[in-house]
């Protein structure tokens, strides 16, 4: 099931949330909405899933406008809000059964799904409790099996894993690779290596609008373009000054505190490891380390949201 | 409708394994037992068998039942944040104001179904007026369902509970009591304006058995005003700026 996103607008007053926004996911993409606090990540998830109207902008799902006809949109669409607010006071199973009902699941499917979601989210051993009887990690699981309950088309997950333990994170990222398979996902996070172990795309959205949108890769080649290697060579002569006289190699820096190791930026467009190794053969120098620098995540983040 | 009636089931299970349904029904029992059977102007010192005495204490009761009942159903769901879990599910907003509004009412329709012994034992003891007693029922539940309505629009217009609960009670005093004051100090067309928008005076031609269509009018009014305005508020995210 396809989204398509055109320019959606939120006002707050004089404030925009969502400042005219257009995007467009693919059947079985699974994409990352990454953004600082307040960017406006849950207020687009929030309109798309039809909590709230945009003030301005359309959002469809395979053609269908959330104008048009909000209720069968609803009924496609699995979501997991934001701070995973639940009825605390009925217990799981009950919760699971009444969102299966709202949501037009078929009566005579419902205590199969129900098992199948209680499996899934390894909800197993607590599934008699009452919710407010659960730990943060639990809740978040049942917030995550009442969203795919009805098994839709489309997830939309506002940060899926926060609260959650270091192992708990990892099955729940599988979980979501996993649904991204036949599903439409988005997820939102400020949890960079979260967004790249999960998400095929990234979009980085900042006050209101998105200042990225493509794979992992592809933002930190755009961040940087030029070859950055961390060299460290062991032999005699001034190795510094070797290094700056080859043809590909645009600024070479000393690291601090180590004893001959370089940092190397290329020239735009061409690179250096091979003219480097050449260079160490016919010195006789000893290569003891070279490996080229990837641009993080968080570097492109912070470069583009700051 | 299946959507509506998925919403009552889940309050009214709700309000029983809060034990909110058990602590009003016996409350509501309690008073008007009391009331009826042993103190005041009790059944046996009015010396007649009629439910009057009974449907003047509940008309009271209810009063303030229903505020208690109604205070936590939106605003609490506003508060907690799992309105948005709800209305972003397949139903509309009308749909959760109704399922809402039925579930309260059919809470208080339990709660008065377990007074029916007091009209047996009473029509044991003397002949009693049947059309008052169904004419009586029959305005309490629609006084309760326009008590409601006010409690759960009421409830829509906060996330405190405590708020939404007095807010509730000021809104029904004025139909409940002070129009009725207001009125019969004022005399002509404003005078029987205040007047016909008093609960009491609608309550009491139903409970001699009189069902007047200016009384059903007055009551459906409220009902649907209430409904409305609740609906309005749930939406008011929409448009909210």
């Amino acid at each position: 099931m396809a989204i398509h996103v055109d320019g959606l607008t939120k006002m707050y007053g004089e404030q925009k949330a969502v400042n005219d926004i257009s995007f467009e996911v693919k059947t079985g993409e699974v994409v990352g909405f990454l953004g600082p606090n307040g960017a406006g990540k849950s207020t687009t998830m929030k309109m798309i899933t039809c909590f709230m109207a945009p003030s301005n902008g359309d959002v469809s799902l395979d053609g269908i406008s959330i104008h048009k006809d909000p209720e069968s949109i609803k009924k496609k669409i699995g979501y997991l809000p934001e701070n995973n607010p639940l009825y605390m006071d009925m217990p799981i199973v009950d919760y699971l059964h009444f969102t299966a009902e709202l949501q037009g699941v078929e009566k005579s499917k419902i205590p199969a799904r129900i098992g199948e979601m209680i499996e899934k989210c390894g909800l197993d051993r607590e599934k008699h409790k009452n919710i407010n009887e659960l730990s943060k990690g639990y809740r978040q699981r049942v917030g995550l099996a009442q969203a795919m309950i009805h098994d839709p088309e489309v997830l939309v997950l506002d940060e899926p894993t926060t609260g959650l333990d270091p192992n708990q994170i990892v099955e729940i990222r599988k979980l979501i690779k996993d649904l991204g398979k036949q599903k439409t996902v988005i997820l939102s996070s400020h949890i960079l290596s979260e967004v790249e172990a999960t998400c095929d795309r990234i979009l980085i959205i900042n006050k209101g609008r998105i200042v990225a949108d493509g794979t992992a890769a592809s933002l930190r080649t755009q961040a940087q373009g030029q070859e950055l290697l961390t060299v460290s060579i062991d032999g005699k002569g001034d190795i510094e000054k070797e290094l700056r006289g080859l043809a590909s190699v645009e600024k070479v820096t000393g690291l601090e505190g180590k004893e001959n190791w370089f940092s190397v930026q290329s020239k735009p467009d061409s690179e250096s490891r091979k003219a480097i190794f050449d260079l160490c053969v016919k010195k006789k120098w000893y290569l003891t380390e070279l490996t080229g620098v990837e641009t993080r995540l968080e570097d492109v983040f912070r470069e583009l949201t700051n | 409708m299946n959507k509506i009636w998925i919403i009552t089931k889940r309050e009214l299970s709700s309000f029983f394994d809060s034990l909110t349904a058990y602590v009003m029904i016996i409350l509501f029992l309690g008073l008007s037992g009391l009331f009826t059977w042993l103190v005041g102007s009790n059944v046996f010192l009015m010396n007649q068998a009629s439910m009057d005495v009974f449907f003047g204490i509940a008309f009271w009761s209810l009063f303030f039942f229903i505020p208690a009942l109604t205070m936590k159903m939106i605003a609490e769901e506003n508060r907690a944040g799992t309105i948005e879990l709800l209305i972003t599910k397949a139903v509309t907003d009308g749909q959760i104001v109704a399922g809402k509004f039925l579930a309260c009412l059919l809470l208080v329709i339990i709660a008065l179904v377990c007074t029916l012994p007091y009209y047996i034992t009473i029509s044991q003891l003397g002949n009693i007026d049947d059309g008052g007693v169904i004419g009586g029922y029959f305005g309490l539940i629609l006084l309760s369902a326009a008590y409601i309505s006010i409690g759960l629009f009421a409830s829509s217009l906060t996330t405190n509970q405590i708020v939404a609960f007095l807010l509730a009670l000021f809104i029904s005093v004025f139909f409940h009591l002070l129009f009725d004051v207001i009125g019969s100090t004022m005399t002509g067309a404003l005078g029987s304006i205040f007047t016909y928008l008093s609960t009491r005076s609608h309550f009491e031609s139903l409970s001699r058995g009189v069902v007047d269509s200016r009384d059903m009018v007055f009551f459906f009014s409220i009902i649907v005003l209430g409904l409305l305005l609740s609906q309005v508020m749930l939406s008011k995210r929409n448009w909210q700026s």
